[in-house]
């Protein structure tokens, strides 16, 4: 039975533990950064991560990419109906796709597709002593092994939120000018004079990079940092999962307020 | 997997990827439309602005011209300075008349050139000296309350 | 004469977190020779070796590699360095996501340009050393865990390294097997004029293979010798690990003073103490 005085103890052990470990992180980014040279002095290796994280997230990304569309399509029509102005439907759908919902939603699912087999694998290597043999081979892992997912990722991302964001406009189109007859002409038109390429596309580009770094970054991360046991490398994937959720959500926030500040 | 065939699946990816942001560029967004011509910076002064915002639009005879680029209270007058960024291959007459329009019953508000028959145009940085402020609905339905109220008692 | 040690380990100290694990080693390796250390789990064996590959800094002492001290070096020159040694990892460590082919080529491909060509010979060659050439297309999964060994060994010994280190090199495996690898070890050290550090608790396969042998207890060294000085030897404490008895002089049960005030505080053995 922990007393008063043990809980407030592991309390304060578990904070300076995650303190020590941000640290770790951010020393750990920049020895990622450092060592980078190679994942695009050899190509090939990146390419390989990049086929890894992005080309088999795809399906997922289309799919679910399609599906919110068609669910925003939706609910959006239902909603603008009783206002009568159902022609806004486009800059509903793309809106809330280009701004908020491509870059939320295709880094959770980038977050549990391909971080977390990111973590397992780095994980798995690091518990079957691979990280350590390829130490002793004079290869550095961070530069070999961790840079190229690393990298893989940053670049995936945004291409995946891109994707995610197209195909729920089109989900979006299917749904409100298709199946329930929106004036095809109005649903773009709206939408082009209202969606702005600098304010709502760029910064929705900005924050699919900012996530893929974040969720990278996490990725490596705690596959680098697992404890090498299967226990270990199982609750390090978890982590990666919620971590990366939470990071996702909190710096949409901070970059919404920072990006969407009152003039619009 | 075989190394060339890779190579193809991370090409088609970039690709996939590419051709989406430049679908969202160019079909859903307005890069085609509003950035790819010169402005010219104008200004008008309204006593009131009503729900006006940057980026909205300023439109002549419906078609979008251009759009306000800043908007700031001049300590001085009192008054709304509001600055626009108009289409340089549209020029207005002097006598130009900016009002503040409101598209819809709750849409959004924009800026209406009402062109006037001067033979002199308007020059970059110039300010358009007629202006019609923005509707309050609050103002309108008040005075319209008083007006009733008003015959109420002549009817009496 | 100090042209005849490969390996100079002087007053060796090493903690981890705290608590001592090697406590003033000392040791002289020749050049050529297969030296095995050896003693129970957890006397700081791994640790050692760790330390001869510049893995883990040493908290006190130094460790020389011909005319390099590795425990003082940076990391680029650890790394110039590591090019000329080979591991054996406990369990072979092959990257899982690589053929046996790319596997044993993954040292050459890293830090030679060699043709393509040729690094097929090359591997092909290392390989057949180790009687697994017809298994170069294999992956790492579908190997038996003395294959894996052996193909691990290859790697090893892709870049003709002149120190070879083994980390528990027999654990885990069948008689024929653990033979199979006994003899590659001693006839590879040979072959490539190269010196060996093996670490295991395997004395039976060691005494069969290697030049000399260093017990280890308690993060020291405890007893030395040749295979013939080790099985004439009266040292109780080897007496006790030749014949594998399981009383003897030296109670593997509390290796280290810290954990053994463990055991204690647990009432374990508290009459012996």
């Amino acid at each position: 039975m922990p007393g008063p005085l043990e809980l407030v103890r592991s309390l304060g052990h578990g904070v300076v533990d995650k303190i020590w470990r941000l640290g770790f992180a951010t020393r750990f980014f920049f020895a990622i950064l450092a060592h980078s040279g190679t994942a695009f002095r050899r190509l090939p290796l990146t390419l390989r991560e990049i086929y890894f994280s992005g080309v088999l997230s795809l399906l997922i990304i289309l799919v679910s990419g399609l599906f919110v569309g068609l669910v925003l399509g939706l609910q959006g029509y239902e909603t603008l109906a009783r206002y009568g102005s159902t022609e806004a439907l486009g800059i509903l759908v793309a809106l809330s796709l280009v701004r908020e919902l491509g870059p939320v939603v295709a880094g959770l699912l980038f977050a549990s597709r391909a971080g977390s087999s990111i973590t397992a694998e780095i994980g798995l290597m690091k518990t079957t002593e691979q990280l350590k043999a390829m130490d002793m081979m004079a290869v550095n892992p961070i530069a070999r092994v961790v840079a190229p997912r690393f990298w893989g990722g940053v670049i995936s991302m945004p291409l995946l939120a891109a994707m995610f964001s197209a195909m729920g406009v089109f989900g979006g189109w299917l749904i409100g000018v298709v199946f329930i007859g929106v004036d095809d002409g109005a649903f773009w038109s709206q939408m082009q004079s209202s969606v702005d390429f600098r304010y709502d596309i760029l910064n929705g580009i900005i924050k699919s990079v900012v996530f893929g770094f974040a969720v990278s970054l996490i990725a490596v991360f705690e596959g680098y940092d697992s404890v090498p046991t299967a226990e270990g490398v199982s609750r390090a994937i978890t982590r990666t999962v919620v971590t990366s959720a939470m990071t996702i959500l909190a710096l949409d926030f901070i970059l919404t307020s920072f990006m969407f500040r009152g003039n619009s | 997997m075989n190394r060339t065939v890779l190579d193809l699946w991370v090409g088609f990816f970039v690709a996939l990827g590419l051709a989406a942001v430049l679908f969202l560029a160019l079909k859903v967004g307005n890069l085609s439309a509003a950035h790819l011509s010169e402005t010219y910076v104008l200004q008008a002064k309204f006593d009131n602005i009503g729900g006006l915002k940057v980026r909205g639009p300023v439109k002549s005879a419906g078609v979008l011209v251009g759009r306000i680029s800043d908007i700031r209270f001049d300590p001085e007058s009192y008054q709304a300075v509001v600055t626009m960024n108009v289409d340089g291959r549209y020029k207005f007459p002097r006598d130009t008349f900016a009002s503040i329009y409101t598209a819809g019953l709750l849409g959004e508000q924009y800026i209406g050139f009402d062109v006037g028959g001067d033979e002199k145009m308007l020059q970059p940085g110039d300010t358009v000296k007629m202006t019609q402020s923005a509707v309050v609905l609050e103002k309108l339905i008040s005075q319209f309350l008083f007006n009733k109220a008003a015959e109420g008692q002549d009817s009496k | 004469m100090s042209d005849d040690i490969l390996v100079d380990i002087q007053d060796l100290h090493f903690n981890y977190d705290g608590r001592p694990v090697l406590q003033g080693i000392n040791m002289r390796i020749p050049r050529g020779k297969v030296v095995a250390i050896m003693g129970g789990s957890g006397c700081g064996k791994t640790t050692l070796l760790r330390c001869i590959g510049g893995q883990l800094r040493p908290t006190g002492g130094h460790v020389r590699l011909g005319e390099s001290v590795v425990s003082a070096m940076s990391e680029a020159d650890l790394y110039r360095l590591r090019r000329r040694m080979g591991m054996l990892f406990q369990f072979g460590a092959l990257f899982t996501d690589l053929s046996v082919f790319e596997n044993v080529a993954f040292p050459l491909r890293e830090h030679t340009d060699i043709p393509e060509e040729m690094i097929r010979d090359l591997v092909l060659m290392k390989l057949e050393a180790v009687g697994l050439r017809g298994a170069h297309a294999l992956m790492p999964a579908s190997l038996s865990g003395g294959m894996a060994r052996r193909v691990a060994l290859a790697r090893a010994i892709a870049l003709d390294p002149m120190l070879i280190m083994y980390d528990e090199p027999f654990t885990g495996l069948d008689p024929i097997a653990l033979g199979v690898i006994g003899r590659l070890i001693r006839t590879l050290n040979d072959a490539l004029g190269a010196t060996s550090i093996m670490v295991t608790h395997d004395i039976q396969e060691s005494l069969l293979i290697v030049d000399y042998i260093y017990f280890l207890n308690g993060g020291r060294v405890v007893a030395e010798g040749t295979p013939d000085e080790i099985r004439a030897s009266r040292d109780p404490f080897v007496h006790q690990f030749v014949h594998a008895e399981p009383d003897g002089p030296v109670h593997f049960d509390y290796p280290a003073p810290p954990v053994s005030e463990d055991f204690l505080r647990g009432g374990r053995h508290a009459g012996t103490a």
